[in-house]
């Protein structure tokens, strides 16, 4: 086995693994992840000195139970970031797409679009966004959504632009195919294993910004378990108690790397090779 | 190439209008305003006052030309906070960002230069992947939580280096390397790509006829070639790193320009943050039209485009 397969394996194995743990949340945490009890605040992780069987992970600055909350967490990472992706999906393909097909002033206002969206400063732009409109998942998700779809577009239209001249698509318009017809049954099926790759790679990116975000105060309100969250909240400790942030830090740096390496094989399989 | 410049500069002063609009439109996302300055213990005069003092009584329209007039004049307008220009405090802490940002790309070019050479010599081998696999790894970790771990441990188990501020030019190290990260797996990426279209070429093959070191056909001739997209796109990520030190800037406590944006976006200090938007924003435009102009004059073949 090469490498290349063990990589693509384990991220597929890492995915999977972060996704059952999500839906199972409510069945396989040990406790409440919002319960709070002030007599058992900070208890280290099982492995460490003092720390409890009861406790695996430890509990944190109120008392909750950190496995739990990690597990809970998981659902809030995937669900945003399978969200933000499907938005962001939509908005950018759609404009790949039309601008890749039609091209002259359409691909002009396509491109115009996608300058702006580049040059406007992500991270600040969504920081505002949250603060002036209120904390919440939705917020997070549209914000996101909104901002993240630059490279869907940019990928759609060129591989359109590509697809665009071939002879199954001279076939269907000299069958008569209306024009959403071959947009839709005709181009894009012939250009999604590209955006399937983008689509890992802006999952990724939209679950580490979450995560910044909520680092920042200004993602997913407390008491909910996110994992940026959670290091936020963990930060005032770490001195003394570094597995408050090592352990959501590590979590998230390992779903984001089989979200990654998932990517990598898939490019790699579909071959769609660097124009991606 | 007159008419190319002219086109490229055209765009950018477009961009720049747009923006001008989503930054105006970002501040005015929260409904009433004179609200949310006034806070929850104002009364309903507070909040007639501020609405007055802050022209925020004025239609949306009167509201952004004012703005925008000003804008383009570099009249940023007042922070409420500061009771200062905002231009000025952008200024203040510009050259903190600018240091943080420079050095992380100095950083960043550093590492994913000789990576991406490697890789690329190495092609489809063993040593190829694994470069490939660690740029993986770096894209995954994230920045403000490399930041708390490198305090923590560089700063606190080792104490090599300070761990929040700026007194000393050591306490630029761990932001720096920190915002590199974000840039390394990019531009390596870019570096492999270019050599190993540079290493396939012809002139390579000359130049190995020729019997040249290996060395020098790799350093001097190929990557003088696969180096040209890297400095423009290290162009690019520059602006990128300048609007994400935000979150570098929270975790060090640096007071620079993200942080200043962090803190009024906390306060609704609005004519700060509408100003950073469009500063940071403004900025990127100008790198990127700076690129373009640098590969139009070091590449001829692209003046026509």
């Amino acid at each position: 086995m090469s490498l290349r397969h063990f990589a693509t394996g384990l991220g597929l194995l890492i995915v999977g693994i972060v996704l059952v743990a999500g839906l199972l949340a409510p069945y396989i945490a040990p406790h409440d992840p919002f319960a709070q009890d002030l007599m058992k605040r900070m208890i280290p992780p099982e492995w460490m000195d003092g720390g409890s069987a009861l406790y695996p992970f430890g509990t944190d600055q109120l008392g909750r139970d950190y496995l739990s909350r990690l597990l809970y967490g998981a659902r809030i990472s995937l669900l945003i970031g399978t969200l933000a992706v499907v938005t962001s999906g939509l908005i950018g393909i759609t404009l790949g797409i039309l601008g890749g097909y039609f091209g002259g002033r359409v691909d002009d206002v396509v491109m115009f679009a996608i300058t702006c969206r580049l040059s406007i400063p992500l991270i600040l732009v969504a920081l505002t966004v949250v603060a002036f409109v209120g904390s919440s998942l939705t917020v997070v998700v549209l914000t996101l959504g909104l901002l993240l779809w630059d490279r869907f577009a940019v990928v759609a239209r060129t591989t359109t632009m590509q697809v665009r001249t071939l002879d199954y698509i001279a076939a269907a318009q000299a069958a008569g195919a209306s024009r959403l017809h071959i947009l839709t049954r005709e181009v894009l099926p012939n250009i999604l294993s590209h955006l399937v790759v983008v689509a890992t790679l802006e999952m990724a990116l939209a679950i580490l910004l979450e995560a910044a975000l909520s680092f920042l105060g200004l993602g997913v309100p407390p008491p909910l378990p996110s994992w940026g969250l959670m290091i936020a909240e963990g930060k005032d400790y770490m001195f003394f108690s570094p597995w408050v942030i090592m352990i959501p830090g590590i979590a998230l740096f390992v779903l984001v790397l089989g979200i990654n390496l998932l990517g990598d094989g898939l490019r790699d399989m579909l071959g769609t090779g660097r124009r991606v | 190439m007159l008419q190319f410049l002219l086109r490229r500069a055209l765009l950018a002063v477009l961009v720049c209008l747009t923006v001008l609009v989503v930054a105006f439109v970002l501040t005015r996302l929260s409904g009433d305003l004179a609200i949310s300055i006034a806070g929850p213990q104002a009364t309903a005069e507070d909040i007639a006052t501020i609405r007055q003092n802050y022209g925020l009584d004025r239609p949306l329209v009167v509201q952004f030309f004012d703005w925008a007039a000003h804008a383009a004049q570099g009249d940023l307008g007042r922070s409420y906070l500061y009771h200062a220009p905002v231009a000025g405090l952008i200024a203040d802490r510009l050259p903190i960002t600018l240091t943080l940002g420079l050095s992380g790309l100095a950083i960043a070019l550093l590492v994913a230069i000789p990576l991406g050479i490697l890789a690329a010599m190495y092609e489809a081998t063993f040593v190829d992947r694994a470069i490939g696999i660690v740029a993986l790894i770096g894209q995954a970790m994230p920045s403000f939580w490399i930041g708390l771990v490198l305090i923590i441990v560089l700063g606190l188990k080792l104490q090599w280096l300070p761990i929040s501020g700026v007194d000393t030019w050591e306490g630029y190290i761990m932001p720096a390397v920190v915002l590199a990260f974000s840039a390394i797996p990019a531009l390596m990426r870019l570096t492999r790509a270019g050599m190993i279209d540079a290493l396939a070429s012809d002139y390579i093959r000359t130049a190995r006829a020729k019997g040249l070191r290996p060395g020098r056909i790799v350093l001097k001739h190929a990557l003088r070639n696969a180096a040209m997209p890297v400095v423009s796109v290290a162009a690019v990520q520059l602006g990128f790193m300048l609007g994400g030190s935000i979150v570098i800037e929270a975790v060090f406590a640096l007071h620079g320009v993200g942080y200043l944006a962090w803190e009024s976006i906390s306060k609704n200090d609005f004519p700060v943050v509408q100003a950073v938007v469009l500063f940071l924003a403004v900025v990127y435009i100008g790198l990127t039209l700076l690129a373009d102009m640098m590969n139009a004059v070091l590449d001829p073949r692209l003046r026509t485009a």
